[in-house]
């Protein structure tokens, strides 16, 4: 099983390429009252775009910097980051090496199936994956913090496929 | 067994303006045992009659476990309160095997005094027979003792009725729920919020003495695991490691918590002394472990791991030491617990692509499962034994409901509004 996947990542790699990669939608700001990272603190500064649609503020901000994107989605059952999200986690990686004020809480989700505390369990399983991918790419752990919400703080409320795949996740909160 | 869908569909709808239960038997029994509960008597100013039917509450208790069929009030010939107002002819008519009848009277300011008798309609001779003094807030608690006493003297077995289940509601949207950790009679009745959230709460465990909840509350971001004095409301902060606090459980004798804690890496096993506040590692795996439950005696411990590549359900001894694993049945078995005699537990397995309740037999290792929905969850024996209380999905929201140990009831606890879930019923209060 394990070296069945192996063997075909590359060749998922090479079909994400030829189709331009994937884009996940914009989830930012998605979460207002769900009480984390909303605000802005250290080390990230907010502000809106200039009048000339020339992008003034921080690059996680900016719709055009990959650093927008906060969100990867996990299979069913596992916290293997899928090669699609690799360069997203490299920017915010290159992001947080270069800006050691950066504080960066990672929070893992599932989808509602099966029992809530494993579901806890396996979120931190997809948080700690995010992290240890971060932290080998330079980032340093004082940086990086962790937290698992399981199944209760879902995106989507539905109850099929499609909103399965959309809860199950990590999000990428600056502190 | 599908084919016995009809039935039964009975529905109190109540007064209190959170909680509003409905109680749905979904499957019933052929062959339930027919009995008849007249409407107790009241014996005072017709004008002021007590805030509770005792009676129905005592047939409606009867009739949602399944195990008997009570007659409606308007098939009675006759409505008697004392025994020499009963001829038993009439309850023979009407097929009954056994009949129930009371009285109410005042006694002093807001004090009640209730009487009942429990009959075998073809001996003609009375089972059972008490008198209790109560007050007008008991009234519920005291008919739901009365349902308690009449199904242990027919059914051999202890009732469940005057305990208490307890479980998480969460209401409003996605984006701003409100979270409330409640306990409610086991018929659904005063339904109480014990602590609300805009953030997660969950796992609700109660101390072996009904007085105590343990719970996980992820306000100010981060889990924490908190007891909770269900009387007083009083609480204190037990937990708040690093990383996951959660799934907590209490030993029998109440000394002890068990529960998951990742602040060595990953979840492991662990067990609190609550006195000294001592903690120890009582399962060390680089896998997931959660979800610890105690065997009656206290001296071993189920826990979920997915250790094997899958999540299953394991054992190991209350002092450590060799970890055996128990299913091998069905992919994927989690959130297990033992029934209250120890020689079964409870489980989420799943069917296919099915979450479902089952009960394994610990002496076979063979799975049973009791239910047939898509997403069951968080199954807990009633402390008889008799019923498993669990999480379920109805009408595109998360309710209430349970099963029958053996499979052959079924009932739904359905709260109108928010998603219900992580039930867990009480122990018999001490």
């Amino acid at each position: 099983m394990k070296i069945l996947r192996i063997l075909l990542l590359p060749l998922v790699v090479g079909m994400l390429v030829l189709s331009g990669c994937s884009s996940t939608g914009t989830k930012d700001g998605m979460e207002g009252g769900a009480g984390s990272g909303m605000g802005s603190e250290s080390g990230t500064s907010t502000s809106a775009a200039g009048g000339a649609g020339k992008w003034t503020g921080s690059p996680l901000d900016d719709p055009n910097s990959p650093l927008y994107e906060k969100v990867i989605y996990f299979d069913f059952d596992t916290a293997e980051i899928r090669p699609e999200y690799v360069d997203t986690l490299r920017a915010h990686a290159e992001y947080l090496v270069n800006t050691p004020d950066a504080r960066l809480v990672i929070e893992g989700h599932c989808d509602e199936r099966g029992s809530r505390e494993y579901n806890i369990a396996l979120g931190e399983r997809r948080a700690n994956s995010v992290k240890r991918f971060l932290e080998a790419e330079g980032v340093s752990p004082v940086q990086l913090d962790t937290v698992s919400y399981g199944e209760e703080r879902p995106v989507n409320p539905g109850h099929n496929e499609a909103a399965w795949a959309q809860n199950r996740r990590a999000e990428l909160v600056y502190q | 067994m599908k084919k016995l869908f009809v039935l039964l569909a009975l529905l109190f709808v109540f007064s209190q303006a959170q909680a509003r239960l409905v109680i749905e038997i979904t499957e019933g029994v052929e062959g339930a045992l027919p009995i008849a509960v007249v409407p107790f008597k009241w014996n005072g100013d017709p004008a002021r009659p007590p805030s509770q039917d005792i009676g129905r509450i005592v047939a409606a208790d009867l009739q949602r476990s399944g195990y008997f069929k009570t007659l409606p009030e308007n098939q009675m010939l006759a409505q008697p309160s004392t025994m020499a107002e009963v001829d038993f002819r009439d309850w023979r008519a009407l097929k009954q095997e056994n009949l129930v009848i009371g009285s109410i009277e005042a006694n002093g300011p807001g004090g009640y005094k209730l009487r009942f008798q429990l009959f075998d309609v073809y001996q003609e001779s009375q089972l059972i027979g008490y008198n209790f003094t109560t007050t007008e807030k008991d009234l519920r608690a005291i008919a739901h003792h009365i349902a308690d006493l009449v199904y242990e003297t027919l059914t051999g077995t202890r009732g469940a009725f005057a305990t208490r289940i307890a479980y998480v509601v969460s209401e409003g949207t996605v984006a701003s729920p409100r979270v409330s950790l409640r306990i409610a009679d086991s018929d659904g009745y005063n339904a109480q919020t014990i602590v609300s959230s805009t953030e997660p709460l969950m796992s609700p465990a109660w101390s072996p003495d009904g007085r105590k909840l343990a719970y996980v509350s992820f306000e100010n971001g981060r889990p924490s695991i908190w007891i909770q004095e269900v009387f007083t409301g009083k609480r204190e902060k037990i937990t708040s490691f690093k990383g996951i606090n959660g799934a907590p459980a209490w030993s029998p004798d109440g000394r002890y918590l068990a529960m998951a804690l990742s602040r060595d890496g990953n979840p492991d096993i662990y067990v609190m002394d609550l006195a000294r506040r001592k903690l120890r590692r009582l399962v060390r795996h680089w896998a997931i472990e959660t979800e610890p439950s105690w065997s009656p005696d206290g001296r071993k411990l189920l826990f979920t791991s997915d250790r094997g590549g899958s999540p299953q359900i394991y054992q190991i001894a209350a002092t450590g030491g060799n970890v055996q694993r128990l299913t091998f049945e069905n992919k994927y078995n989690a959130r297990a617990s033992y029934a209250p005699d120890g020689k079964s537990i409870t489980l989420i397995t799943r069917v296919g692509s099915q979450y479902r309740i089952g009960v394994m037999d610990l002496a076979t290792g063979s799975i049973t499962v009791l239910t047939d929905g898509k997403l069951d969850e968080s199954p807990s024996f009633a402390p008889n034994g008799s019923m498993i209380i669990y999480a379920t999905r109805h009408g595109g929201k998360g309710v209430l409901a349970a099963v029958s140990t053996d499979g052959r009831v079924k009932q739904r606890l359905a709260l109108q509004s928010g998603d219900v879930r992580d039930p867990v019923w009480s122990p018999y209060y001490k």
